[in-house]
């Protein structure tokens, strides 16, 4: 009786010990992951990369691509160097992307982790260019440019615009960036002659907006002009209303002259 | 006979020749890792763009043919939920078969750049007569092996590649180095000073997934000699898994059956009766009955 009592409590303990070993080594597993998975949004991937959850789990970091890569832009994070381990990213101010043709890169990948959607590497979405315009040296007055030259698509993802400046008669040949085109391949950060690049390669969701869907743009001409504005009930296809040719608002200015 | 009935058992080339599946594993080991470094690094390549050996252990091509994928790495990644492209899953394939037939842990002994690491520190421990403070059961592996399928499905990431040494360990020799030597001296002091064979022997779920795998279909096995063997026990001293030697199991079945065997030919040579050798498995049971007779004779 007492034998059964102790060998029933024995059995207890050591069940209990062994569920606790478990489930501590299995949170602290799970925090390991958490830091490396979640923690670092800074990696720029390579051409055809998925969503950056999606790629951390297809990703098997086997490193073709980063043979593949003709121009030895692509490394593959070494441990604790602050990109989820075993990746493949690159570093623009170092190595751009100069987006091959034939994305010999995305063709490597066996996993899908760089999806072979992509089929023209202009359609890739790598990362944004911002253009910190307190250091430009375009912004600045200089007639500088670099980066609108060296653009792979130049005139799309770059343009240049005329701004007047106070002091002097000429122009200022502002860049800006338009991320309907740029593909984030990072050659104008490359290209950069300050001492730190004054443009540069981010992630999309690190510096893109949204103004959500309820706003809208009357003078675009693109949306119906609407005063009692319901955002509730999309469904009902209204008739569609004539688009005036201008917007009433803004016309009184101007009437009988 | 082998090495130890020769009359001068001192002599260089008898010493070598008892080293040779030593050697053997550490060229393999280190000549695959070569493989991989030479075409990553210098361009090896057997054609025109057609490189010799892209990628490495988790993933890799051979000559632009032949695809090839860590099994588990991909299981991993399935579990997930995501769908994985043909050519990764079609190398996983490749990969298994031929492990399941030459026995899932030759892997372990014969590729896997980690033990290195372990086999040198299993040397120290015995050289230096560390005792064992801790005990740990050989089975918690496979609780390890279900944990990384587990927690691969919950956090939505591969759980055993995004922390793994082995992982880290050929990525760096192959691709350029980082802070992975540390996990490495973790495993290391582990296995020196904590558990005997701490690591491959008792905490690796991608050691644990090849036992599975090579359990019953491993042509290449350690045939077992009941009619020789004197049960001195030289055999278990040296095998980093001597649960596999148990030597009444063997009698009965006629060779190391066990998945957790590694082939890893340590206790081929030393066994002063020649009685275990590699075999393959089709073969065994003859041989086992011709030695019957011949002892009997």
């Amino acid at each position: 009786m007492a034998e059964a009592n102790v060998t029933r409590r024995d059995f207890l303990v050591k069940l209990a010990q062994g569920t606790s070993l478990a489930a501590t080594g299995a949170f602290l597993w799970a925090h390991l992951l958490r830091q490396e998975a979640r923690a670092q949004p800074y990696a720029l991937r390579p051409p055809g990369a998925l969503s950056e959850l999606d790629f951390n789990a297809m990703c098997i970091k086997c490193g073709q691509c980063v043979t593949a890569c003709p121009y030895d832009t692509l490394k593959l994070a070494p441990a604790g160097g602050g990109i989820p381990i075993g990746t493949p990213h690159f570093t623009p101010r170092k190595v751009p992307c100069y987006l091959c043709p034939d994305i010999p890169c995305m063709n490597a990948c066996p996993t899908g982790a760089l999806s072979p959607e992509l089929k023209n590497i202009n359609d890739s979405r790598m990362g944004l260019a911002v253009i910190d315009i307190e250091n430009c040296l375009s912004w600045k007055g200089l007639r500088c440019e670099i980066c609108h030259r060296e653009c792979p698509l130049k005139g799309k993802a770059i343009t240049l615009e005329t701004h007047p400046r106070q002091l002097s008669k000429h122009a200022m040949f502002v860049p800006l960036v338009h991320s309907d085109a740029c593909t984030g391949c990072g050659i104008c950060e490359r290209a950069c002659p300050t001492q730190e690049a004054a443009i540069r390669i981010l992630p999309h969701n690190l510096v893109q907006g949204k103004i959500g869907e309820h706003y809208r743009l009357g003078w675009t001409f693109e949306t119906e002009i609407t005063q009692d504005f319901k955002p509730a009930a999309p469904a009902a296809p209204a008739a569609p209303a004539e688009v005036p040719k201008q917007a009433p608002g803004m016309d009184y200015l101007n009437q009988g002259l | 006979m082998t090495s130890a009935a020769n009359p001068s058992p001192r002599g260089l080339g008898v010493r070598l020749w008892s080293w040779r599946y030593f050697m053997l594993r550490r060229l393999s080991q280190f000549g695959i890792l070569l493989l991989f470094f030479g075409t990553a690094h210098w361009g090896w390549q057997v054609a025109k763009d057609v490189p010799l050996l892209i990628g490495n252990l988790s993933a890799s091509e051979f000559v632009g043919l032949f695809p090839m994928a860590d099994p588990f790495a991909t299981l991993q990644i399935f579990v997930t939920g995501h769908l994985l492209q043909q050519k990764v899953i079609i190398g996983a394939l490749i990969v298994l078969a031929f492990y399941a037939l030459v026995g899932g842990r030759v892997y372990c002994a014969w590729v896997c750049p980690v033990n290195l690491v372990t086999d040198l520190a299993g040397w120290l421990r015995q050289r230096f007569g560390i005792p064992a403070p801790t005990y740990l059961g050989r089975n918690t592996r496979y609780f390890v092996l279900a944990a990384s399928l587990v927690l691969s499905a919950l956090m939505g990431v591969a759980a055993f590649e995004w922390v793994s040494p082995i992982g880290m360990m050929q990525r760096e020799i192959i691709f350029g180095f980082g802070l992975g030597f540390q996990a490495l001296l973790a495993i290391f002091l582990f296995d020196l000073l904590i558990l005997k064979h701490g690591w491959c022997g008792h905490l690796c779920p991608l050691g644990a997934f090849w036992s599975v795998v090579g359990r019953r279909t491993a042509q290449v096995r350690v045939r077992f000699d009941k009619t020789t063997c004197t049960h001195c026990g030289d055999c278990a001293k040296v095998c980093p898994e001597p649960q596999v030697l148990n030597l009444k199991r063997l009698e009965e079945v006629g060779y190391v059956y066990s998945g957790e065997c590694s082939n890893c030919g340590r206790c081929t040579p030393v066994c002063p009766e020649g009685s275990l050798r590699f075999d393959l498995r089709p073969l065994i049971r003859r041989h086992n009955i011709e030695a019957g007779k011949g002892h009997e004779q």
